[in-house]
């Protein structure tokens, strides 16, 4: 066998916290790459992922230091090399593809000369040379008038785009190791299942190295062809990727993939209760073993050694009881059942008739000229003639990509954006287009939780300060009746009443979700908007929150209305789905009629795109060999 | 899919800078209207300053406000004043009892050698700091330089000019210690008499400028393109003026357009201690003379001075960052 192109030994990161402990990010991880491998890395946040990652570059957050353990890439410890040499590799033989490719170049530089940068700074191009090469680049990732975008600057791209930008400039030194930090999140389905479509091409066509780090576990079935389980900082499992994913050994690993949703079933995922854990230098035992239902003492004492495990394929596992938990198999996942069956009642909750908005004001400059040549704004229609309704009980999704209309239509309703034409009725009345007009029982019955709640809980308001502001403005309550509420709210989302007195910075992004929806439902609402509620959070937890919202629906009968652009949890969720497409429905129906051919065409693109892992089978049935439709790039 | 723009870029920038223009003549005429209706407002008016004891005598200053129409209508008297400024006529200045536009004119020449010169030293320094302690911040260096920096804008600038004219005036006799030449002398005679002022004004100015970029440097430091570009492998000294300095620079470009403003509008306070032939020792003297029709004009110049120079700054945010340029309305 040829020695590895890079070699992990031991490799212990770690950083100091406030009080001077050190917090431990990796904890001796070993890891090979041969020349032309795919590996992906997956895990929760928190595991480790993208520490690990920019370690295969000899790079360490400012903050983080290296406690033990080399990195070798071709045979060089590159964390004893000087800057020069590092500065060297770095963008000339690896090169990183980064995680949100629009904050990763530069604003005020031209797509081209960034691109140029690279070259000039790894090949010996004359600069004649290096402009058309980065014409030839940009036609490579399959970008159109490559000329044209070369003069552009990052913000005047789309986000597909900007990541191919960022691939063209990664390529450009051909490096052997391509380094990919979480590659696609933040895209639509349909862009990502291009760009993943180019990236396997390129690693095809270029024989180069890849290291995915990734929590879509869809994307690295796709990628990789081994696959590292990173957990608390530890490779919990590592193997080939089809067979692991059809047999996974470790607990974490099965709780992983029993908790993504798929489109071919309703039923709502399980969950990981619990979240990683940190370690400090004292931490001993089965890093899993506080979030493991098999755990015993010998876990929570003894650190378990990553084992090699031979039947179908070489499995690496971190695992006392492996073996002896395969015959177990987990709990069912979830059916859902609407509580109200929609056909029963008589007239819906919510109407949108015909509702068309716009965004953006014209300048002074543009008001002036209008008004003196007597013509209409010609902006475009973010929403055109959009009309669907609600019952009471009911999940209506809104799928569609980025810039169909989705959010701009829950903007309407909640009344935070006034609809250029058309109306909206709720129970039966019609609904004032302004938050402001709308009398407060109306506000109330109408709420909304975000995707971000770091950006919708006030930082510095306690979990009780925060319940308490809708139950004292909607209800009145005294103080003492405010925190009785408050915390009978937070036992409803499952979490302890302990955590009203801490601040949102104190609570993880899942915790923080499940206060913004207590603080939704302490309006006890009719209707809860739900704007991607879910993206910003790893599967495990997605699959708590979704399991959530279910139950408190049928507990109170509440009308959700929920945007994602993930299909599968639309599907698990939805009563409803109405595709969107520039602005309009192009198909609304039932989830099933939605899910189930014949397809509206854009519909099946949709569904086309997504990455999804067939059968499920986390309970012991195995995962199917994943097929993949990709559709044609764009 | 490129993203549709109801306009080319060219054609949205040009909007852009023309809303701006517009704004800023709006701004500048609303300054016209207060200055004026200001002095209006003031007890006495341009006779009783010309008169001055002899305004007691109620004929005489009559005779006088007949002469110079001062017993018309404000609004029409303003209708004139306006009028004259948009053809280029500043009035006359009835103490002096010469053209404003004389009376200014090397005296604003003199305000702006001082000014350019301070800032042509100051900002480039201000800024080079800034960058620097951000790069080395918190080390002993950031700590230094930032809380001398701030010990120099706290103290007030009379101090700093007396203890400066006390070392190198009096002490070391390197320059002089107040101006004694003539308004009109050639520049290069000013040239000896500026550079104790030109360190005083350094004194106060840098450090607004420099925390400013210290702060807006971090930031960005800290933002993912600079972290990507060093994973590209760009050398250190590369990243910061290709990558860093352009994008820490655009928070700094209005307060540095308001030190210009400060600093090209007349330093009132400066060039009195040093007797130094600008407008704002003008200013000073006007005010005592109660040369009224010469405040007005100051007043308004100083405006247009502050007011052109934040068009200015605006334009140049628009064309060094390339997001306000294109970005959709």
């Amino acid at each position: 066998m040829n020695t590895p192109l890079v070699e992990i030994e031991h490799l212990r990161v770690g950083y100091r916290n406030a009080s001077g402990e050190m917090i431990h990010v990796l904890r001796d991880v070993s890891l090979d790459v041969s020349m032309g491998e795919s590996i992906g890395i997956v895990g929760e946040s928190g595991c480790g992922k993208s520490t690990l990652a920019l370690a295969f570059m000899g790079y360490l957050r400012r903050g983080s230091e290296r406690i033990a353990g080399t990195v070798r890439f071709d045979g060089r410890d590159l964390f004893a090399l000087d800057d020069k040499a590092l500065t060297r590799l770095r963008g000339g033989q690896i090169a990183v593809i980064p995680q949100n490719a629009g904050q990763a170049l530069t604003p005020t530089l031209r797509i081209g000369a960034q691109i140029a940068e690279a070259l000039a700074l790894h090949t010996t191009l004359s600069p004649k040379a290096v402009s058309s090469r980065v014409v030839e680049l940009l036609m490579q990732v399959r970008l159109p008038t490559p000329e044209v975008l070369a003069r552009r600057y990052p913000h005047e791209l789309s986000g597909g785009q900007q990541q191919r930008v960022a691939i063209a400039m990664a390529i450009a030194s051909q490096p052997s190791l391509l380094v990919l930090d979480e590659p696609t999140t933040g895209l639509d389905v349909t862009t990502q299942a291009a760009i993943l479509d180019l990236l396997a091409g390129l690693q095809r066509e270029m024989g180069v190295a890849m290291i995915c780090v990734s929590h879509d576990i869809g994307m690295i079935a796709r990628l990789s062809q081994r696959v590292a389980v990173l957990y608390g900082g530890e490779i919990a499992e590592m193997g080939e990727t089809q067979a692991l994913l059809r047999k996974p050994l470790h607990p974490y690993t099965r709780g992983l993939l029993a908790a993504i949703p798929t489109i071919h079933d309703t039923a709502i995922p399980r969950g990981i209760s619990g979240h990683p854990p940190i370690f400090t230098d004292y931490s001993v035992g089965c890093a899993f073993a506080p979030r493991c239902a098999h755990a015993d003492e010998t876990c929570r004492d003894v650190s378990p050694a990553l084992d090699l495990h031979r039947s179908d394929d070489v499995r690496q596992v971190r695992c006392h009881h492996f073996a002896s938990l395969l015959e177990k198999t987990p709990p069912p996942p979830l059916n859902r059942v609407p509580s109200v069956p929609p056909g029963e009642q008589h007239s819906p909750l919510l109407e949108l008739v015909d509702v068309s908005m716009r965004y953006g004001h014209d300048g002074i400059v543009e008001v002036i000229r209008r008004r003196m040549s007597n013509e209409a704004s010609d902006r475009p229609m973010t929403v055109q003639a959009v009309g669907f309704s609600v019952h009471r009980g009911e999940t209506v999704a809104l799928v569609g990509e980025s810039g169909s209309g989705k959010s701009t239509i829950v903007r309407a309703i909640s009344g935070l954006m006034r609809p250029l034409a058309g109306g909206i009725a709720f129970a039966g009345k019609p609904l004032a287009g302004s938050i402001d007009q709308r009398p407060q029982e109306v506000r109330r019955a109408i709420q909304i939780i975000f995707q971000n709640p770091d950006a919708s809980l006030n930082p510095r308001h306690t979990v009780a300060d925060i319940l308490a502001q809708p139950l004292r403005l909607y209800f009145r309550l005294n103080e003492r009746e405010c925190r009785q509420r408050a915390a009978a709210l937070l036992e409803r989302v499952r979490l302890n009443t302990a955590y009203l007195t801490r601040y949102p910075a104190q609570l993880s992004g899942g915790e923080k979700q499940r206060v913004a929806i207590a603080r939704a439902f302490a309006a006890e609402p009719d209707l809860v908007l739900c704007d991607e509620i879910t993206s910003a959070l790893d599967v495990s937890v997605q699959a708590a929150i979704l399991e959530l919202l279910v139950d408190l629906q049928r507990e109170r009968g509440t009308a959700y209305i929920v945007i994602a652009h993930d299909l599968a949890v639309v599907r698990a969720l939805a009563d409803r789905v109405a595709v969107l497409k520039g602005g309009r429905i192009c198909e609304i129906d039932s989830v099933d009629e939605v899910y189930a051919p014949p397809y509206h065409p854009y519909t099946e693109q949709l569904l086309a795109s997504v990455l999804q892992l067939p059968a499920h089978a986390a309970n012991g049935a195995g995962y199917a060999l994943p097929t993949y439709t990709i559709s044609p790039s764009r | 899919m490129p993203r549709p723009y109801g306009s080319g870029p060219g054609e949205h920038m040009l909007k852009l800078a023309l809303q701006r223009v517009i704004l800023a003549v709006f701004t500048l005429a609303m300054v016209a209207v207060v200055v004026f209706a200001t002095t209006e407002l003031l007890p006495g008016d341009v006779c009783t300053a010309f008169l001055g004891r002899d305004a007691r005598d109620v004929e005489r200053l009559e005779r006088c406000r007949e002469e110079r129409g001062l017993n018309r209508p404000a609004v029409e008297r303003f209708g004139e004043w306006a009028g004259g400024l948009l053809s280029g006529d500043l009035g006359t200045s009835v103490i002096r009892d010469r053209p404003i536009a004389d009376v200014i004119g090397s005296r604003l020449r003199n305000t702006f050698v001082l000014g350019i010169a301070a800032a042509v030293v100051g900002i480039p320094l201000a800024v080079g700091l800034g960058v620097l302690i951000a790069i080395k911040r918190d080390t002993a260096l950031d700590v230094t330089i930032s809380s001398t920096a701030l010990f120099a804008m706290t103290l007030p600038d009379f101090v700093t000019a007396t203890v400066l004219v006390f070392i190198f005036s009096f002490v070391l006799g390197w320059f002089p210690a107040v101006t004694l030449i003539n308004v009109n002398a050639p520049i290069a005679e000013l040239l000896p008499n500026i550079i104790l002022p030109i360190m005083v004004l350094t004194f106060v100015m840098v450090a607004h400028i420099m925390r400013l970029v210290r702060t807006s440097t971090i930031e960005v430091l800290a933002s993912d393109y600079v972290q990507m570009a060093r994973l590209k492998g760009v050398p250190f000294r590369q990243i910061v003026w290709r990558h860093v300095l352009p994008n820490a620079m655009l928070p700094a470009i209005n307060i540095v357009a308001l030190t210009l403003g400060w600093l090209l509008g007349g330093t009132t306070i400066i060039e009195s201690i040093f007797n130094y032939p600008g407008i704002g020792t003008l200013l000073l003297n006007a005010i005592s003379d109660r040369d009224l029709p010469l405040v007005q004009s100051l007043a308004l110049l100083m405006a247009l001075i502050y007011i052109g120079l934040n068009l200015i700054a605006d334009l140049l945010t628009l064309a060094l960052n390339p997001r306000l340029r294109t970005l959709r309305a």
